[in-house]
């Protein structure tokens, strides 16, 4: 119990995805313009991400794993996460229509979105219990999003300022990161992980 | 083909400068900002994007005739995806240094929007000459703006440069920049410089929401041979 709520804690905060390890940079400074954009891509994420991790590990570890297929594991990760996504996708269509409504938009972002594949690579490298690799992947699709939410909030603050010529649009929202990454930066050290 | 050699310089260029994929397109910032706390190991991970640029621009080049428009975006993906593995494979018999070093950022090439962008954009529509240069230029591109990062947060951060002390009697090293905050500083500071270099072009003011467009655009491009 306490490995998985270090896990858990760990994948917040301490390696915050975007913050400490630049996975999904992309959608972070595309879709934090406004906070409500910013939950939309969050709960996306979560959403994938979990599904993503229960399937890429099975298939690790029962399909890869007993045949000696481990090298392929790139190629057939990305597949099965493109596919993930499309599935996704059209179920949600069909069954959950308010959600896909929600959501839709940025699940086609998803697929490219290195966070995901970041994930399962990781999952697979740190060799983790199946439980362990769900835990994991919630919620380091649960820092992201808070990450993400957090600096929507900062960047509409932004917005209204004056900013020098040459900091204009992508410099200051960088810059902004960065000290939002100082900030999670305080959480290295916590319960000496 | 009288003008070929003078295009054929605007391709190679165009990476490098115009729309270097890094610093003007804002394309691939994960690795850029993941893996720059040293110079070498922006041009490890420089040279390996190119080469899985350059396999994957002759690819499909050569196969865009035969793949269908609506199969196009996974036979891409599974196209890189090879080129990827082997670059993984390589760096980990030859290079083991450098492939500690990159880590998870190897594997994570594959979905590098630099690479998706230009099999879409330019390779699928273009002779297998003109895509091997826009591979080489956008690849040589992307080494440059990471070896500049990775240069700056390695002169500031630990006060060497390849490795070799640069700045012993200058300063002290200050630390933050090689931490991952540092990554978003050096990225924003050059970013802004080239900015104020380039005053004069109107574009600029429109990075920032050129980023948004572009890495969802290209992931949106992901999906849209399914529609």
């Amino acid at each position: 119990m306490k490995e998985i709520i270090l896990i858990a804690i760990a994948a917040v905060f301490v390696e915050n995805f975007v913050l400490s390890k630049f996975l999904g940079i992309c959608p972070f400074l595309g879709v934090s313009k406004k906070t409500s954009t910013a939950v939309g891509m969050g709960g996306a994420i979560i959403f994938v991400i979990t599904i993503s991790s229960v399937v890429t590990w099975s298939i690790n570890e029962y399909l890869l794993k007993p045949y000696d297929l481990t090298y392929l594991q790139t190629i057939v990760f990305i597949l099965v996460i493109a596919a993930l996504v499309q599935l996704v996708e059209t179920v949600m269509k069909k069954f959950m229509p308010p959600l896909y409504r929600a959501l839709g938009i940025y699940l086609p972002l998803i697929t490219t979105n290195c966070a995901v594949l970041g994930s399962a690579l990781l999952i697979v490298e740190r060799e983790y219990t199946f439980l362990n690799a769900v835990v994991f992947g919630v919620s380091s699709a649960v820092g992201f999003t808070l990450a993400l939410v957090l600096f929507s909030g900062v960047r509409e603050r932004i917005e209204t300022n004056d900013i020098p010529t040459a900091f204009k649009g992508l410099p200051i929202t960088l810059i902004a990161a960065a000290l939002v990454s100082v900030a999670f930066f305080g959480f290295q050290g916590l319960f000496g992980i | 083909m009288a003008k070929s050699s003078k295009g054929s310089l605007s391709i190679l260029t165009n990476g490098i400068m115009k729309e270097n994929p890094v610093l003007k397109l804002v394309l691939g910032t994960c690795p850029s900002l993941a893996i720059t706390t040293m110079a070498k190991n922006g041009i490890g991970m420089g040279i390996a994007a190119t080469f899985v640029l350059l396999g994957s621009n002759i690819v499909i080049s050569l196969i865009r005739k035969m793949v269908p428009d609506k199969v196009r975006i996974p036979v891409f993906i599974t196209v890189i995806a090879g080129f990827t593995t082997i670059v993984d494979m390589l760096l980990h018999a030859f290079l083991p240094d450098i492939y500690k070093e990159l880590g998870i950022y190897i594997p994570l090439i594959v979905v590098n929007c630099i690479i998706f962008a230009r099999a879409e954009m330019f390779a699928s529509k273009n002779s297998v000459g003109a895509s091997i240069l826009d591979a080489l230029g956008m690849g040589a591109g992307f080494t440059i703006a990471l070896l500049i990062m990775g240069s700056i947060r390695e002169i500031l951060g630990s006060g060497t440069w390849m490795g070799i002390p640069v700045t012993k009697n200058l300063f002290d090293p200050a630390i933050i920049m090689i931490l991952p905050p540092g990554g978003f500083l050096a990225f924003g500071f050059v970013v802004a410089a080239i900015q104020k270099f380039s005053v004069l072009n109107v574009k600029n003011k429109e990075i920032a929401s050129e980023c948004g467009m572009n890495c969802p655009g290209c992931a949106a491009a992901g999906n849209g041979g399914d529609e």
